[in-house]
């Protein structure tokens, strides 16, 4: 029993998720970590009051970073949508994930070691806040994984189990795109996504998921991140295929490593 | 009889034991009769085993989920101990499953038991499959019991995915809704059928507990029974063994039932049980907390059947778009047709092949003595092809976790495999054949000219050459005993007329036998110990190949 | 039951030869050299040997009985509570426990019979399937005497009547089964949806303004009144649920027949598939695809959904929609053909 106490995190998981997770946390680390330190920083900016410092701030780091594909006035290019509205929200998805600055092309944008410090990912979000109203960045209360994870459970099965699995393991979309997989993933980016609807994935809107909706799914999320699985060790939660290889190659593997013991004539 | 007992005092408990069951039941003459019984030992021997231990596992650990699971679709509020399914609406039946796993202590560890089991059932009953076919054990006198093993893996299909959809969560909701849809899809019935399975229309209050039913009830009773006349007919033909010396047709080697092999196997059941304990205790296996109760609106990515059904999803995903017909104010769902038919052939090929192959060679003798796969590289590439035929569409039904694995298109992914269905067959049918006759000249090499040991010596005149060591008399009858099997011709019959069958059997005995390696005879054998200087000497062509004409096409 | 094995030459000859077929067999073949000699073990050499694997397999045994006490132990010592870790506990304690109490025997078993029974193997003689002349000659007179006795062949009019019962006696066993359930009817044809049901959202079943779907949003929609329901709230369910998106009123082509079941660009959708029926749920923002993850149909939105991709034919039902008098979004009608799978008598 102590054993067990002791590393919940690591028996849950199969050797591949486990791989999967530490890359993903290995590409979080940065960002993340500056994201919770700045926390409080951030929701005393998301009553919009951004200095006059962070924004000039902000401006200097979009026309050194971002203009070359999203114009020099955030208007759009043919290579990046506009940004005027998107709101501060969407910046700090998009940057604190490391999927912007974008890289070569692929399917779809994929989250990366952060470029930028949390600052600076600030101030982007100061400057493009003030092209025109657009979604802000939560608050810590608005994403606390304290709201009702019953309903939080519900809605994420009907408004996004389709896409991300029912436990948020990811899935497939078309022509190589997929959604990504939620373990690991800070609540508020969570929230953030929901709110702007980063690249293929839908808006849900305030009038759609309202805030308390966004927090419930957070907290359904989180309560099933943060409890240990309680059959054993979870194959990354992909279900019945992977059950079935599993069958197939460790359980009758062993079965006929033990048949060919057993019909070996002994020494 | 009576008097050669009736002194049974002096053996104490276990011969009063034994002399009153014998004067009941006979217990003396059918410990005669099969008591020392001999069976072959093989490792390959051993997966039907496997099979029947998860059998009985399934059995056992599903009489105990009975005891709790409650089958019926009365939606009720939860108010067991899992989070965040506190307060939801469900049905009892997903409400007693998860009572059965959070609050019934060992109740999680028999819901992994049984799941894990039936996984390896129908995995084990399919490879045992592949191992008769491809020995070629399912001859003469054992077509029948090859179709009742077919007849089995297809109850185990249907004892697996009923039982897959009892917990009425969102996973096996939306497997029923899958089937609802083909079933709707068939001609004329289909709505009518939909509507007697699931009480009206879907999902309805009934479907759970009338697959319960048939879940606890009659499919395993059914697969009961078809185990009994399986392993009866075993009895009567005595097990196969592997070509060997002193291994023929007309006997049987091994060891003797008691006390060898009920050690061996049944200490096997433990094993196997003991496995599937350890994995079921390790392993979470259809977590249906994380799925939700069943609601038709929602759906989760990944939504797959076990792997036994997953042929069959593979097979629905990879037919081409747009099939569907509507003709006369009726609908044909070739989308959906195409698939079952698909289906349905693959497993009547599979059942028939033996009366097929026996046709074709024409052979009426009884067959004991297995054949090793290389000896017949027709059969072992069909099985191939069959194989890859079958491991594509079971693909098909991961294209999407194969598409976010690899990082590759979904669409991409489909389109490759709707190909490699049909080229896939064909490409394995032709390598497993070139290999076959391959590993046979290889056979020929060896037996004719000893295997090579990588020494080489110079000889007097200064020519090089490797030492052969040539074969005991032990491992050469391994590799020369088999049957060799020539194509025909269409002969006329007593009418004079050559008929149709005539002309396809004649054509399918040229498919079968035109390439062909015969075993090495004893003349063949002196010759080459004759000739033993010219050990390096390319065989002789006209006995390594009775090709008649190579046919490119 | 004789350890002796069988010269090689065959020890019964069968009483009835079968057809080889196409089976050629060589004048020369070479001959089966019989047996191989027995290979002596250690444990039959050694009495070292043989004592070791004794207290080895008693070893197992010991490791069983361990293992099956520490399963009692466990299942008493690792409870259920609240917390799912013990439910993991008393998962993996209590399997582990069963696994080596059977594994222990299993092991011993076998390492005993290959260690310390006789491993010289055995040969037995088969008996063909097919019984002796004299057997089958018995058989067929059996048969021919109950025929005679029962003058089954003779009195063709039992005979008959007999097959005409029996092939009518299990019609009955079928035709109870008709309770089973209705006649499908029209039930396949119509859904909750009616003249004026306002849009609402799935579960809570709040209704839906037009000015709340935002382009790039997608609602999931079910009937105002659905979560009312006393009965068949499921049915009902699996048949209306529907998918909302608006678009860019550029990027809509409209048949001129729908041209007012959209409103302001946003359009309304069946969402369950025309191929089995799975909920087609996953929207793409920039694509406008909609793709069924159970057997991935896609389908283009800004097309009226036409199937664009994967194992469907039919486009998902249109829901034509407007808006009400307070802004709500609201259905026109039912859906102008049955959604979700295809049927014989669509």
């Amino acid at each position: 029993m102590a054993f067990m106490k002791k590393t919940p995190k690591a028996n849950r998981r199969s050797p591949f998720a486990a791989i999967l997770v530490m890359a993903a946390a290995l590409a979080l680390t940065g960002g993340g970590y500056a994201a919770v330190t700045a926390t409080a920083e951030e929701a005393a900016s998301n009553s919009s009051v951004y200095t006059a410092a962070q924004i000039e701030e902000g401006k200097k780091l979009f026309l050194a970073n971002c203009a070359s594909c999203h114009g020099s006035n955030a208007e759009g290019t043919s290579a990046a949508p506009t940004l005027i509205g998107v709101g501060a929200a969407s910046v700090e998805f998009q940057v604190a994930t490391g999927r912007m600055p974008g890289q070569a092309s692929g399917p779809q944008l994929e989250k990366k070691p952060v470029q930028f410090t949390e600052e600076q990912i600030t101030a982007m979000a100061a400057y493009v806040s003030t092209l025109a109203p657009g979604p802000a960045v939560p608050t810590d209360e608005m994403v606390a994984a304290d709201g009702d994870s019953t309903r939080g459970g519900e809605l994420f099965r009907i408004n996004c189990a389709m896409c991300h699995n029912a436990v948020g393991a990811g899935g497939a979309l078309t022509e190589g795109k997929f959604a990504p997989a939620l373990k690991g993933v800070e609540s508020r980016h969570i929230y953030e996504a929901m709110l702007t609807g980063p690249q293929n994935m839908p808006v849900f809107n305030d009038a759609n998921l309202t805030p308390e909706d966004k927090k419930d799914i957070i907290t359904y999320l989180k309560y099933v991140e943060s409890n240990p699985s309680a059959g054993g060790y979870e194959l990354a939660n992909l279900g019945p295929v992977v059950e079935g290889l599993f069958a197939w190659v460790f359980i009758l593997g062993l079965i006929i490593a033990i048949t060919i013991w057993l019909g070996a004539k002994s020494n | 009889m009576s008097n050669a007992v009736s002194a049974p005092k002096k053996g104490g408990f276990l011969a009063g034991t034994a002399n009153y069951l014998d004067e009941r039941v006979g217990v003396a003459g059918i410990l005669k009769e099969f008591g020392r019984k001999v069976f072959p030992d093989h490792w390959s021997f051993m997966l039907g085993e496997v099979a029947l231990y998860s059998f009985l596992v399934l059995l056992l650990s599903g009489t105990f989920l009975t005891f709790f699971f409650q089958p019926s679709m009365e939606p009720v509020i939860y108010e067991g101990v899992y989070g965040p399914l506190k307060g939801a609406e469900m049905s009892i039946a997903y409400a007693s499953t998860l009572d059965i796993s959070f609050e019934v202590r060992g109740g999680l560890l028999m819901r992994q038991v049984h799941h894990w089991s039936a996984l390896l059932f129908v995995a084990a009953a399919g490879l045992h499959m592949l191992r008769v076919f491809f020995t070629g054990a399912f001859r003469k006198p054992r077509e029948i019991n090859w179709l009742v093993g077919v007849v089995l893996f297809v109850l185990g299909m249907g004892g697996g995915f009923t039982g897959y959809s009892l917990p009425d969560d969102l996973l096996s909701g939306n497997g029923l809704r899958i089937i609802d849809g083909m079933i709707k899809g068939v001609p004329v019935v289909g709505a009518y059928i939909s509507s007697l399975l699931f009480g009206g229309e879907f999902p309805g209050e009934a479907i759970v507990a009338r697959l319960y039913g048939l879940h606890i009830l009659l499919i395993p009773a059914l697969i009961l029974i078809f185990i009994v006349i399986h392993l009866f007919m075993v009895v009567i033909h005595k097990h196969t063994h592997y070509s060997g010396p002193g291994r023929k047709d007309s006997n049987v080697v091994g060891y003797p039932l008691m006390p060898v092999y009920v050690a061996k196997a049944g200490g096997f059941f433990f094993i196997v049980f003991g496995v599937i304990a350890l994995i079921a205790a390790t392993f979470t296996i259809n977590p249906v907390w994380n799925y939700g109760g069943y609601d038709p609106s929602p759906v989760s990515a990944g939504t797959q059947p076990d792997w036994y059904i997953g042929w069959a999803d593979g097979a629905l995903r990879l037919a081409p778009s747009h099939l569907e017909v509507t003709a006369g104010g009726v609908t044909w769902s070739w989308n959906i047709l195409l698939p079952i038919i698909v289906l349905v052939i693959f497993l009547a090929l599979v059942a028939l092949y033996p009366f097929i192959e026996a046709w074709v060679t024409g052979d009426k003798r009884e067959h004991h003595v297995l054949d090793r796969p290389r000896n017949a590289p027709t059969r072992t590439a069909i099985g191939a092809a069959g194989v890859t035929f079958y491991a594509v569409l079971w693909a098909g039904a991961a294209t999407d976790l194969i598409a976010t694995n690899f990082k590759l298109s979904l669409n991409q992914v489909l389109t490759s495999m709707q190909i490699l269905l049909i080229l896939g067959p064909i490409f394995a049918y032709i390598v497993t054949k070139r290999t076959c006759l391959s590993l046979q000249r290889k056979d020929r090499e060896i037996v004719l000219h000893g295997r090579e040991t990588g020494r080489i010596v110079r000889l007097p005149h200064g020519e090089y050459v490797e030492i052969h060591e040539p074969l005991d008399e032990f491992e050469q009858w391994k590799l020369v005993d088999f049957v060799d099997y020539a194509p025909t011709l269409a002969r006329p019959n007593s009418k004079g007329k050559i008929t149709v069958a005539a002309r396809m059997r004649s054509a399918l005995s040229r498919f079968y036998f035109e390439d062909r390696i015969a075993p090495v005879t004893q003349g063949e054998l002196d010759a080459a110990h004759h000739d033993h200087a010219a050990v390096e000497s390319a065989p002789k062509k006209a006995v390594t190949s009775k090709k008649a004409t190579p046919k490119k096409k | 039951m004789s350890d002796k094995s069988i010269a090689s030459t065959g020890s019964h000859e069968p009483e009835h030869e079968y057809s080889a077929g196409l089976a050629t067999i060589a004048a020369d073949a070479v001959v089966d050299p019989g047996m191989e000699p027995h290979r002596v073990r250690m444990t039959d050499k050694s009495k070292k040997h043989e004592k070791a694997a004794a207290r080895q397999v008693a070893a197992f045994f010991f490791a069983s009985i361990f293992g099956s006490a520490f399963a009692i132990y466990a299942y008493f010592a690792f409870p259920l509570t609240e917390d799912l870790g013990t439910v993991r506990n008393n998962t993996l304690w209590l399997g582990l426990g069963i696994a080596l109490g059977l594994l222990g025997i299993g092991i011993g078993a076998v390492h005993w019979a290959k260690t310390l029974m006789p491993d010289a193997e055995v040969s037995e003689e088969r008996h063909m399937a097919r019984g002796s002349e004299e057997v089958r000659a018995r058989a067929i007179e059996i048969v021919r005497l109950a025929d005679s006795e029962s003058g089954f062949s003779r009195r063709k009019l039992i005979r008959r009547s007999l097959y005409g019962a029996l092939a009518l006696f299990p019609l009955p066993a079928i035709m109870i089964f008709g309770d089973l359930g209705p006649n499908p009817g029209d039930s396949l044809r119509h859904t909750m949806w009616k003249k004026g049901t306002r849009l609402a959202k799935d579960p809570s079943g709040l209704p839906i303004k037009a000015s709340d779907v935002t382009l790039g949003s997608v609602f999931h929609v079910i009937p105002e009144g659905l979560s009312e329901l006393e009965h068949h709230k499921l049915e009902e369910k699996a048949k209306a649920a529907v998918l909302l998106v608006r678009l860019d009123p550029a990027d809509l082509k409209e048949s001129d027949e729908r041209k007012d079941w959209s409103y302001d660009g946003i359009v309304a959708y069946s969402k369950i598939c025309t191929h089995v029926g799975c909920p087609v749920a996953l929207y793409e923002q920039h694509t406008h695809h909609l793709l069924c993850p159970c057997h991935q149909s896609t389908f283009d939105v800004t097309d009226e959904c036409k199937v664009v991709f994967g194992p469907a034919s039919r486009p998902l039902p249109q829901l034509p929609i407007t808006v009400d008098a307070e802004g709500y979004l609201i259905a026109q009608s039912d859906f102008t053909e049955p959604v979700g799978p295809s049927f014989w008598e669509r």
